[in-house]
């Protein structure tokens, strides 16, 4: 009986890795003998250049290798003028490397430049800034800038929003699913806002090779997945009088906010750092408004405990500082990649936030979410997040 | 347990993809260069610097510059001189025509340009083309001469052409002349380097003068229909890296062509100096006293000048950005070795 079953093991793992030796088999052949089949067609070098800091007399092109083949920089240009230039760590770049053409070069703030770079092959490839302003240097003054942009745009609306959680408390139960549906639209729409964020970044910066649409798919998706699992793992160990499931959702949901305006952060970091945005009043404004309606989406589960301040201070924090990070990297060491895929997770973060909330009406209502409260509020969540977004 | 997880799982991420770049960016052993405006820039990576690297030349500009060919010469029995050359096209080399660049160039006798080709007026020219590329390709000269050996019409080489063909005509006018490839499609003939110049040299002959050709070209690297370098002479930069040794006092005399495409002028500047201008060459009283021509496509004269203080003096395009691309030189004027 041992025996067989100790066989039986062997075909499923043989059965498992046959199909592997085949493939294995093929790529040898294919990279060996049967290479002569497959020369057809030339393969075109592409390079991508994903930034262009302006700095003390000098412009600074980080280049990424983005074809099949390796390349070898040999011409950098200013505004299509050839510039004697430094290539760092060094001028070959096999793919996805990285490198940064330092141009030596008196630029003019405000004035739009286009940065050349030319391959050993004699193509060039350009990016174009259209107002040349100078990187950011990391300074305590600066730091404490962005800090407070943080704390505006992420951390001071939230925790306005969580004063709604007396309010939500006193209210019957229809209308706290309504509350809780809103809480739902409100999420579905800064899902949708970060995956449009990522795509523009992506296809802005980063290279035809990344598929930008498919990284941001299948990265929101993992995060959703790998929150869904931890999530629910937390909402099963909820019961005891300490942490509640109320306070478990509350927690997934001042996460998934956290990611996102993590995000947030970093985009509104890199849009002051490249000069692209003017810091206005009225822009922080906007972001307040808007952003106050994510402390409703955290106030709104925890209404149904204890009222505990202390839990409920910390969710907000955990929400809203990450805006200050953000807002922090994106300013000093802005990179589109990264952006790109934080954007992403921010984005199946919420979208598992979204899942659990809609799970939890629809059980509170007996499996039946088509009822009006639930619809309404999903409804005015949207409207309401559409309204304020206009503002930014 | 797992509160503490769904909280530092994310940290950590963002910890690293922050933190990644930071690492990589550690390298000892600075080299220097100069800037344009003289600054010196340390970097522990790799110059990129067309002025002031060097290239593995295979085509050496300076020689270039002072070297005519005069072909086999042999008397005819009326009398008259009669000059065989054997010019061979190609179409299949890669050329590094800047540090770094390579392009492939089709080629008169291996160069761009092909070689200066020299005779007095009412010469007789007997030039023995044959054709190894891959394409047809055949040679136009400007100039005087029967239809037949105009090199339009007879295709040379390429699949359905046999691979020679003899031009022979009398050469003249007197002037400086471009000669090129004149297959279809034209441009891209042109453009992948197959010119060169024909210069006829008036019966009673011209001053003693330090003599030199310059072809005015460029190369489009990137195939979108403009040039991404300039050139005297095909090198970018090269004699502003190699200046080009004169001296004062002494008749200098450039045959300047413009082979140039796309942009429908060049121009020649000359600083601290001016030089007596004679288009097409075909006049031996000069035309004009200027620093600055401009010229057309083929549009080709010559220039005399010479320069009474020893020191460096520029010449360049006055359509700069042609100079910021490669076409800018230096003449290099020491005192005069002879008395």
């Amino acid at each position: 009986m041992t025996v067989s079953n100790y066989s039986s093991k062997w075909k499923v793992a043989a059965s498992g890795v046959m199909p592997l030796l085949f493939l294995v088999a093929l790529m040898a052949y294919i990279f060996g003998p049967g290479a002569d089949l497959l020369t057809s067609g030339v393969e075109i070098p592409e390079i991508t250049i994903e930034k262009v800091d302006f700095v003390d007399s000098e412009i600074q092109a980080t280049v990424r290798n983005t074809g099949r083949v390796a390349v070898d920089i040999a011409v950098a240009d200013v505004n299509d003028r050839i510039q004697p230039a430094a290539v760092e760590p060094d001028r070959h770049l096999e793919r996805f490397e990285l490198a940064t053409v330092r141009i030596p070069f008196e630029w003019n703030v405000a004035e739009p430049y286009s940065i050349g770079i030319t391959l050993d092959d004699g193509i060039r490839f350009e990016k174009v800034v259209d107002a040349a302003a100078p990187a950011l240097a990391p300074t305590l003054d600066l730091a404490i800038f962005f800090t407070v942009i943080g704390t505006y745009v992420g951390v001071i609306p939230v925790m306005i929003g969580l004063l709604w959680l007396p309010f939500i408390k006193r209210i019957s139960k229809q209308k706290y699913h309504f509350f809780l549906a809103l809480t739902a639209g409100l999420l579905f729409f800064l899902a949708i806002d970060s995956i449009e964020e990522s795509l523009e970044v992506s296809d802005e910066n980063l290279s035809g090779s990344f598929n930008g649409t498919l990284l941001v798919a299948t990265i929101t998706v993992l995060s959703f997945l790998g929150l869904y699992y931890a999530g629910s793992q937390l909402v099963r160990r909820a019961g005891s009088a300490k942490f509640t499931k109320p306070v478990a959702i509350a927690l997934m949901i001042s996460i998934g906010i956290g990611l996102h305006n993590f995000g947030e952060g970093l985009s509104i970091g890199a849009a002051v750092g490249l000069g692209s945005i003017a810091f206005s009043t009225f822009l922080i404004v906007g972001f307040a408004i808007h952003n106050t309606t994510e402390g409703i989406a955290i106030a709104a589960p925890m209404s149904r405990g204890k009222l505990m301040v202390g839990k409920l201070a910390l969710m907000g924090l955990i929400a809203g500082t990450p805006a200050i990070f953000g807002a922090l990297i994106g300013g000093f060491a802005y990179s589109p990649f990264t952006s790109v895929i934080f954007l992403a997770v921010g984005a199946g973060a919420i979208f598992q936030v979204l899942f659990v909330i809609l799970k939890w009406i629809h059980e509170e209502n007996n499996g039946d979410l088509s009822n009006i409260a639930a619809v309404s509020g999903f409804g005015v969540g949207m409207s309401v997040m559409y309204m304020t977004s206009v503002l930014v | 347990m797992n509160l503490m997880f769904i909280i530092l799982i994310p940290s950590l991420v963002v910890g690293l993809l922050v933190a990644l770049p930071v690492f990589s960016e550690s390298q000892p052993e600075l080299k220097t260069f100069l800037t344009h405006s003289g600054a010196v820039i340390r970097t522990s990576g790799d110059i990129i610097d067309p002025i002031y690297l060097e290239s593995t030349v295979e085509f050496d500009p300076m020689e270039y510059l002072r070297t005519f060919h005069y072909g086999n010469v042999s008397e005819l029995p009326d009398g008259t001189a009669l000059r065989e050359f054997t010019i061979i096209a190609e179409d299949d080399k890669i050329m590094e025509i800047l540090p770094g660049v390579f392009y492939n160039v089709w080629t008169f006798n291996g160069t761009v340009p092909g070689p200066t080709i020299r005779a007095t007026e009412g010469d007789t020219l007997r030039i023995t083309f044959i054709n190894n590329g891959s394409k047809a390709h055949t040679m136009h000269f400007h100039g005087i001469h029967p239809s037949e050996m105009d090199g339009v019409f007879e295709l040379v080489g390429g699949k359905n052409y046999g691979g020679k063909f003899v031009y022979e005509f009398k050469a003249g006018p007197t002037g400086v002349h471009p000669y090129h490839c004149h297959v279809m499609p034209l441009e891209e003939h042109i453009t992948h380097g197959l010119y060169g110049v024909l210069i006829v040299d008036p019966p009673e002959g011209r001053l003693q003068a330090d003599e030199m050709v310059m072809v005015l070209n460029g190369f489009d690297t990137d195939f979108d229909t403009e040039n991404n370098f300039y050139a005297a002479n095909t090198i970018p930069f090269y004699y502003q890296h190699h200046p080009i040794q004169i001296e004062t006092g002494k008749l200098i005399r450039v045959y300047v062509v413009n082979m140039v495409e796309f942009d429908p002028i060049n121009n020649f500047h000359l600083h601290a100096n001016l030089y007596k201008y004679y288009p097409t060459g075909t006049d031996l009283v000069p035309s004009f006293f200027t620093d600055m021509i401009t010229l057309s496509q083929t549009e080709r004269g010559i220039m005399e000048f010479t320069y009474d203080y020893p020191g460096k003096y520029l010449f360049h395009a006055h359509k700069v950005e042609f100079s910021e691309k490669g076409w800018v030189g230096i003449f290099l004027a020491s005192n005069s070795t002879e008395g």
